[in-house]
């Protein structure tokens, strides 16, 4: 029955894939930018390691959420979660009974509590997401307030080992000014980090939930006749992003040392932000989770060159609005062009990555 | 009459929250409405809540309009209005006498400068086709910002004559001035509704923009439009907001103040995903949002934990207002009425009367 | 053969019907729209739930919950409306939902696609993404899928609206081979040619109740229709057609010369006389609808000019179109015509209110006025002027459609397809409307993928192929196999 002469389309990159190496051009060519800026800081490899090691819980964060946003949803309570989460072992840890490994738990029972809650009033009581999660944002809120006021120094010995822990790597570093070589430092914040990257992208890239969470981000409909469980697949969703921002409270205290009223406030809008920049659209089922951290870094990156060149505190607020801009408008055109018929981005036959499907 | 009744039936969220708050408000203490005279301006539960909600009804509607045409929302609203309160500062600071008139004048341009930021979003949206969220997102981000520099990096006081009154009272009127001003605004609203085809527009775009297109409604303009008015709104808002605080605090004012107003457009049984509105029920809304606020406070209850109940009250309305609890009440309400639905009319026969359908038109 | 029987009595939209299909059986499906159709096969998949009745599978009683449970007990859907998800790959809309473990494996996937859509002919790659493909291929490859599943049960649900006759052919090729092998297959359409070409049953349907289930090859063309009708249906042939008066000196209504738009029309020229009806026939892909659309500027207009009576006007956009005088009811009616949450009423005033402008709106009375108006006019079935028009049934939606262009008085009428998906009922009313509105005067572009009902209205038919027109008929020249034999001679590869 094979017919003659069938044409087949030469199949172009996904929408996913093109802004995730959107995202990653910009990162790259605004890294490169950053370092001839400012050689001083940038060409350190500390410096990068940094951009991990302090940010941790928001890449953390922005992981959680693009698997939500993808799946055609949104959590903006994950910042307020992670604060919780923070004075919940703060205060766990400084009590008689602490000990770390509980503290994980409090972290990981907490997160998954609220995405639990949340996931089940968004997927089968079929209510906005934007609503429940922000009623999540408040409740956590309250409860940090209520749970304790003042912020808590953790002072336990075994968790202060915890927080001054470095994976020191020998091989690579720089001579400050003394002459003497300082290696590298990574905190373990960033090994989670990593870890949880690799995870998570795998989960999406090759398991039948990932993808179900695109079939559902893109037409909940269609997918629900395609036999896809869609309301298990969301409540999953949120529960993930519910335990990546238990797991960054974790992470946040584990760096800090300290659980504040403060923590992490206004994480969630950062965390958007990032997920957007690293080309996670917010209608759903497009996306790519490599491009959460690209996102998250580009973010910061931005927000280090503003500071670096010397523009007032009260202003960088400003200009992180205009590069943001300037970034949104760019992805809207490239998006735009490429929906008219027949528009093929010129690139050379190396760069055109392989369709792995 | 259907009309009527229909058009009734959508308030019931609003109203019978409405209803609850007040019961219990009423448990807590019988002297729920009493009213007084302090200062030469009613007093008491009621007007302060009518007082405290002002900025938030005007924002409320123009969020309504931003959602229902372009299914999304604008996270921007309280920056714009910190923009636009700002200029309205610096102006009336740089005049040497401030009367009636540099009020008026003042008031005007920043309702220039919020045409401007609703053009930014606006174009963002309609013409860029960003998401509502994500345009917003530059303004939330930078606004406040902005709002410094033109502060001239200070946090200005306002302290004249004038604005006091605007804050406040007008002496001789016993309703506080931002209500006065809030009914002016709704009024107003209603004025455009009832001469123009906005809602009809708006709805169209909302539901169906390519049918709209084909109808010859240009969806990228009514979008649009719906961003200058929240624009405009968000000048009014910024306008009683800082007249209200006498100074101008480009960090705080009417902070995160987008939260409720979403929250009010839901609660007033609006989809935040697009389509039919009802502007009616987002000002009920947003009442209401500020008699819970206020309610939570009457209570007593410690300051930390407001947030908490706050968040589980909403949780619980919205559980009541869901699609999956009406369907299960539906269906039990049904068992215990007979149904008496009205049957289809009867199918002619399968022909065309000979009327002359395409008459010219006498015109 | 094994007897696979299913009785399914009772249901609100069912009113005790009992259906009956057996193994290696081509089942036809048939009924008016509010027949009961979708409803049945929404039982069946697991949509809906009965009420009362009892359903067997080979004999044994079931219940499904969810389309997933149908779907793993061996039942294949096929709907109408493109059930995919464009943002995956080809592949991926093949096999997902289908329990394949947890783990996806990449390569093995996108063989397996590639085998299915070589075995099937279908022009597309595993790797893209589905949005790139043509409604038609996607159309395919949701039938793939389901052909993959190794059902027992094969629903077609109007598999071939977007189909050409080629890929019909294909399909139905497809449909013997899987009745060879024992699958049972329930095929829904309004296209009566094909019920008598593949199936070997029909059940007919009217409102919610069963008429009966007859032998395809043992039962005319006219007690079918008049089954699904209830009363015997008048010849529709005797249709009279309205031939315009056309004098050398005539002004044609509407002229467009070297048309040309971003859906790939080539530039041509068009022009209609007043009372003309005329027709656009060809095969899928070969420009009606482009051609239509780029008249009213539904797609932007990339070169050409137009005249309406003689003069040059400016028409860019929608909205200049219907201030001359045009109208257009679109072939997509659920995506570009209906406004699904407004009121019947709403619907119907809406490109009339836009006319009069943003500035002055029509009273509620006005607006009451004119909708029951047409209500009336065209046999409305709606409860009330206030119901949302979604609630409508495919035809009366339509009839929505129509009475809101109708309340403009148009100079020229457009119809993209107003008969497809339509029950017979409405289509014979529509094309008495059509003739009736040219012998009051009006110009109608009438588009139908049924040949037979453009040459009963048109008086002159334009023939596409490719993109572009190849010819045009009229008077006696204008039969069936005239149709065939321009659009086999004409064009460029002819």
């Amino acid at each position: 029955m094979a017919s003659v002469n069938v044409i087949k389309p030469k199949a172009r990159m996904s929408n996913s894939n093109i802004l995730f190496l959107i995202a990653a051009v910009i990162f790259v060519l605004m890294y490169l930018f950053a370092i001839i800026s400012y050689p001083g800081s940038f060409m350190q490899f500390q410096t990068f390691f940094d951009l991990f090691n302090l940010n941790a819980p928001l890449i953390i964060m922005t992981l959680g959420l693009c698997i939500v946003m993808i799946g055609g949803g949104i959590d903006i309570s994950i910042g307020s979660v992670c604060g919780l989460v923070t004075m919940a072992c703060a205060v766990f840890l400084e009590s008689d009974k602490g000990n770390i490994g509980g503290a994980i738990l409090i972290s990981l029972g907490i997160g998954i509590a609220f995405g639990i809650l949340q996931g089940y009033l968004i997927s089968y009581l079929e209510i906005q997401p934007f609503i429940i999660t922000l009623s999540g944002l408040f409740l956590a809120q309250g409860l940090l307030t209520t749970l304790h006021k003042d912020p808590i120094n953790v002072t336990m010995p075994a968790f202060v080992r915890l927080r001054d822990f470095d994976i020191i790597i020998t091989w690579l570093g720089t001579k400050n000014r003394l002459g003497v070589f300082i290696p590298c430092e990574i905190k373990p914040g960033t090994i989670i980090v990593v870890i949880l990257l690799v995870l998570l992208a795998s989960v999406m890239k090759w398991s039948r939930f990932g993808r179900n969470v695109y079939a559902v981000g893109g037409n909940s409909h269609s997918a629900n006749m395609l036999g896809i469980n869609v309301k298990k697949t969301i409540f999953l969703t949120y529960v993930i992003s519910g335990l990546t921002a238990g797991l960054a409270g974790f992470v946040y205290i584990m760096t800090t040392g300290a659980g504040n009223v403060g923590n992490a406030s206004g994480a969630e809008m950062k965390a958007i932000a990032s997920a957007i920049i690293g080309g996670t659209l917010l209608n759903g089922g497009v996306g790519n989770l490599l491009g959460a951290p690209i996102g998250t870094l580009t973010l910061l990156v931005i927000n280090e060159l503003i500071r670096a060149a010397g523009v007032q505190s009260n202003f960088q607020a400003m200009v992180s609005g205009l590069l943001l801009y300037f970034f949104i408008v760019l992805q809207s055109i490239i998006m735009a062009l490429r929906d008219k018929k027949g528009f093929r981005l010129a690139l050379p036959s190396w760069l055109r990555l392989s369709n792995k499907g | 009459m259907s009309t009527m009744k229909k058009s009734f039936s959508h308030l019931f969220l609003p109203l019978s929250v409405m209803a609850l708050l007040i019961i219990i408000n009423l448990v807590k203490g019988a002297d729920y409405f009493r009213i007084t005279m302090v200062n030469g301006a009613l007093y008491g539960n009621i007007p302060n809540i009518l007082f405290g909600a002002s900025e938030l009804v005007i924002l409320s509607i123009g969020m309504t309009l931003v959602t229902a045409s372009s299914r999304g929302q604008d996270i921007s609203i309280g920056e714009s209005a910190t923009i636009t309160s700002a200029i309205f500062v610096q102006y009336v600071l740089q005049a040497s006498e401030v009367t009636p008139l540099t009020i008026v004048v003042a008031f005007l341009l920043s309702c220039v400068g919020g045409l401007v930021l609703g053009a930014f979003n606006g174009t963002l949206v309609s013409i860029f086709k960003v998401q509502p969220m994500v345009a917003s997102l530059i303004l939330f981000t930078g606004g406040r910002s902005i709002a410094f520099m033109i502060d001239g990096k200070l946090s200005p006081i306002l302290a004249n004559d004038i604005s006091n009154k605007i804050g406040t009272v007008i002496p001789g009127i016993p309703i506080q001035t931002p209500i006065i001003l809030t009914v002016v605004f709704i009024v107003l609203i209603a004025v455009v509704f009832k001469t123009t085809n906005l809602r009809l527009y708006v709805e169209t775009v909302g539901i169906n923009p390519n049918a709209a297109r084909l109808n010859g409604i240009n969806p990228k303009k009514i979008i649009f439009l719906t961003f200058l008015i929240m624009g405009f709104c968000s000048a009014v808002a910024g306008f009683i907001a800082v007249n209200k605080a006498g100074r101008h605090d480009s960090v705080n004012l009417l902070k995160l103040i987008m939260m409720d107003a979403i929250l009010a457009v839901a609660i007033g049984g609006n989809s935040l995903g697009g389509g039919k509105f009802s502007i009616t029920g987002s000002i009920i809304g947003a009442y209401t949002i500020e008699m819970l606020n206020r309610t939570l406070l009457r209570l007593e209850i410690e300051p930390a934990m407001i947030k908490v109940f706050k968040a589980i009250f909403i949780i619980i309305l919205m559980v009541v207002a869901s699609p999956v609890a009406r369907a299960y009440f539906t269906k039990v309400l049904d068992k215990v009425r007979s149904s008496n639905k009205r049957k289809e009319s009867i199918p002619k026969d399968a022909h065309i009367p000979t009327t002359n359908i395409a008459v010219k038109k006498e015109e | 053969m094994k007897d696979i029987s299913k009785s399914f009595p009772g249901v609100k939209a069912l009113d005790s019907v009992d259906f009956k299909l057996r193994k290696g059986e081509i089942h036809a499906l048939m009924g008016e729209n509010g027949a009961g159709k979708s409803t049945l096969i929404k039982i069946i998949t697991g949509v809906y739930e009965k009420d009362a009745g009892l359903i067997t599978l080979q004999g044994e009683p079931i219940h499904f919950k969810t389309p997933q449970e149908a779907q793993d007990k061996g039942i294949g859907t096929v709907y109408q409306e493109i059930m995919l998800c464009s943002n995956l790959t080809v592949a991926e809309n093949m096999f997902i939902g289908r329990s394949h473990g947890p783990v996806v494996n990449w390569k093995q996937m996108n063989e397996k696609a590639e085998q299915l859509l070589a075995s099937l002919g279908i022009p597309a790659s595993p790797m893209q993404e589905l949005s790139s493909c043509s409604l038609a291929v996607q159309q395919m490859i949701a039938i793939a899928r389901a052909v993959d599943m190794d059902c027992k049960i094969l629903i077609l649900d109007e598999p071939t609206s977007s189909l050409d006759e080629d890929e019909v052919h294909k399909l139905f090729e497809l449909m013997r081979e899987l009745k060879d092998r024992g699958v049972g297959i329930i095929f829904i359409t309004h296209f009566l040619e094909q019920v008598y070409e593949i199936s070997d049953r029909t059940t007919v349907l009217r409102n919610g109740k069963l008429v009966g289930e007859y032998e395809t090859a043992s039962l005319p063309q006219i007690e079918l229709i008049s089954k699904m009708l209830g009363n015997v249906l008048e010849d529709i042939t005797k249709l009279k057609k309205h031939e315009p008066v056309v004098t050398d000196t005539s002004v044609p209504v509407f002229e467009g010369i070297g048309l040309s738009s971003v859906a790939g029309v080539r530039p041509f020229n068009f022009a209609i006389q007043k009372g003309e009806v005329n027709g656009f026939a060809g095969l899928l892909g070969s420009g009606r609808s482009e051609s239509a659309r780029a008249i009213f500027t539904a797609d932007k207009v990339t070169g050409g000019e137009v005249k309406m009576k003689g003069k040059r006007v400016k028409i860019k956009t929608p909205l200049h179109a219907i201030k001359q005088g045009i109208g257009y009811l679109p072939e997509d009616r659920k995506g570009d015509g209906i406004i699904a949450d407004l009121s019947v009423r709403d619907n119907i005033i809406l490109t009339l209110q836009v006319l009069k402008g943003f500035f002055k709106p029509f009273s509620l009375k006005q607006a009451e006025e004119f909708a029951d108006d047409y209500i009336e006019k065209l046999n409305i079935k709606t409860p009330t002027a206030n119901t949302p028009i979604r609630s409508l049934s495919g035809g009366n939606q339509q009839k929505v459609i129509l009475a809101r262009w109708l309340l403009t008085h148009p100079e020229y009428l457009i119809l993209d397809e107003p008969t497809r998906g339509i029950d017979v009922g409405t289509k014979v009313e529509i094309q008495k409307l059509v003739i009736q509105l040219a012998n009051e005067g009006m110009s109608v572009t009438f588009i139908s993928s049924e040949i037979g009902e453009m040459i009963r209205t048109c008086s002159r038919l334009i023939v596409m192929k490719d993109r572009e027109i190849v010819g045009e008929l009229r008077g006696t020249d204008l039969t069936e196999n005239d149709v065939m034999n321009v659009i086999a001679k004409g064009g460029r590869n002819a």
